[in-house]
């Protein structure tokens, strides 16, 4: 029996806040892989943005990185790392890619014989990868001048590999050809579909909170009540 | 001071099959938009599940789609669930339940509530206590309806588009609804629903109590999608709440066998309303 490749999905962004949309990306993702019968997907890291990001209404990273602890509270394979949003400056996604790949590496057992048993026999089985988790509409800005540099783009695609949702009023499949460095590495971009079309935007939630309306269901009772009793995202905060 | 403002509870009827997300945001949207009217205010919202004689496909039990909706609402302090029309051996119309739902406020009963297996949510008896105490001092001084929460069924622009649909609803049935109740319409496509609106005499003449509430993103979690991705051994976390999702994994609630009941069984309204067209 042909073992399967380990694969841990790491989504980087805001999260600002989380929403149910983030975490509907990583199960689309999972499903999607196992369903390609080469992966085993192992777990789930979310990365919340470091502060000097400077995104406008950014909020400060200890209360998105909480929120996203919360969020996850009840996940039993995705969990939450401060590491991108300590950082004194702002990193680009692929050195934070770098960093929890060699994490991962790190904490494998190192003796021989395994390990979880679904990954086969053999001593030395393929290494983990980790794959950057994200939505169609990201995929598109790596077209946007300046914001990717052409060695990173490769490298996240080369190296590691993307895991792509698909997102309404989005054409992943165009992106990928209008890219020469996304083309040559295409079989490394895996595109998700989720069935259940669903335009929920942290933007979204954001002016519904400041506008004093309800955001249940829309993300998880346990970030709406953190929310509340830290005062975020009302009106006078932005 | 708020005595102005109409209370209004909001009901709404489906197969809840299972209930999702999406169902539970209606009552969200239609509360914020009704409340933001500054005419209104809602103080309860009640789902209602079909009962099992509706017959239509891919039905289960209304055992397990009521528990589902009383897990849904269990985080809710204004949203429960009420068993009436599931528990009623043949299939009960709309505008039966909306009379229903609101001849008990009428009477301003809190048989309900006792009836209701969620208790132990002290602040929604203390709120039910508080009116049900005003309705009795206002009925003292003087009589009725005017302090009488008003029922409106809540819905999707699917069950409005629906009015037309040869069979499925009785005009009567329809000029009731909208003639005594109203509807609370949470729908993307607002052109759509005012043209159809337009295009209908009885729906037209009342309009005025037909609230449609513009959705503006798209959330389209509806249960066929659910029972689908079910069937495909997909995951439906964050689509329903998680004590729904673990409830139907545990008790494997939905799969090919179950997508086939009531095949070949015509749905109960149509087959009453054409029954009677035909005596």
């Amino acid at each position: 029996m042909k073992s399967r490749i380990p694969v841990v999905l790491l989504a980087c962004g805001s999260f600002n806040p989380i929403t149910n949309m983030h975490l509907r990306l990583f199960e689309v993702a999972r499903d999607h892989l196992h369903q390609t019968g080469l992966y085993q997907v192992i777990g789930g890291i979310i990365s919340p943005v470091n502060d000097n990001y400077r995104k406008k209404d950014l909020v400060a990273a200890h209360h998105r990185v909480a929120m996203a602890r919360l969020a996850l509270q009840t996940s039993d394979w995705v969990r939450v790392d401060p590491w991108e949003s300590e950082q004194v400056q702002w990193m680009e996604t692929v050195k934070v890619l770098r960093h929890h790949h060699s994490e991962l590496l790190r904490s494998l057992p190192q003796t021989e014989g395994p390990d979880h048993g679904r990954v086969g026999s053999t001593a030395r089985t393929a290494g983990p990868e980790l794959k950057l988790l994200c939505g169609a509409d990201v995929l598109k800005t790596f077209q946007t001048p300046n914001l990717w540099k052409d060695a990173h783009v490769q490298e996240i695609v080369e190296k590691f590999g993307i895991v792509c949702v698909s997102r309404t009023g989005h054409n992943p499949k165009e992106y990928i050809s209008g890219s020469p460095i996304l083309h040559r590495y295409r079989h490394n971009i895996h595109l998700a579909r989720e069935p259940v079309q669903n335009e929920l935007s942290s933007t979204y939630v954001r002016q519904a909170l400041s506008q004093g309306h309800s955001v249940k269901y829309l993300l998880p009772d346990a970030v709406i009540a953190y929310i509340k009793d830290h005062n975020l995202y009302t009106r006078d905060s932005s | 001071m708020e005595n102005s403002k109409m209370e209004v509870v909001l009901l709404a009827c489906g197969s809840f099959n299972p209930i999702t997300n999406m169902h539970l945001r209606l009552f969200e949207l239609a509360k914020d938009y009704m409340n933001g009217t500054g005419k209104y205010k809602v103080i309860k919202g009640i789902i209602s599940p079909v009962g099992d004689a509706y017959k239509k496909k891919g039905l289960i039990s209304a055992h397990h789609r009521v528990i589902m909706a009383e897990l849904a609402t269990k985080s809710s302090e204004w949203v429960e669930v009420d068993t009436w029309e599931s528990l009623q051996k043949e299939w009960v119309e709309t505008a039966k339940v909306l009379r229903h739902h609101q001849e008990k406020l009428e009477a301003g009963s809190c048989d309900h509530q006792q009836d209701s297996p969620v208790r132990g949510r002290p602040g929604q008896k203390r709120k039910w206590a508080e009116q049900r105490q005003d309705f009795s001092q206002k009925k003292s001084l003087e009589p009725k309806t005017k302090d009488v929460p008003k029922v409106k069924l809540l819905c999707g622009a699917d069950l409005l588009e629906s009015f037309g649909v040869p069979n499925l609803w009785k005009s009567e049935d329809i000029t009731q609804i909208v003639g005594d109740y109203g509807l609370v319409c949470i729908t993307r496509a607002g052109n759509d629903a005012q043209k159809f609106i337009y295009e209908s005499d009885a729906l037209w003449q009342h309009r005025n109590n037909i609230h449609l509430v513009n959705e503006w993103i798209t959330n389209d979690i509806s249960s066929t999608k659910i029972r689908r991705a079910l069937r495909r051994g997909q995951s439906i976390r964050y689509l329903v709440p998680d004590l729904v999702q673990e409830y139907i994994e545990k008790h494997d609630l939905y799969s090919c066998e179950s997508e086939e009941r009531n095949v070949g069984v015509i749905l109960a309204p149509l087959q009453r309303n054409t029954a009677e067209a035909n005596s």
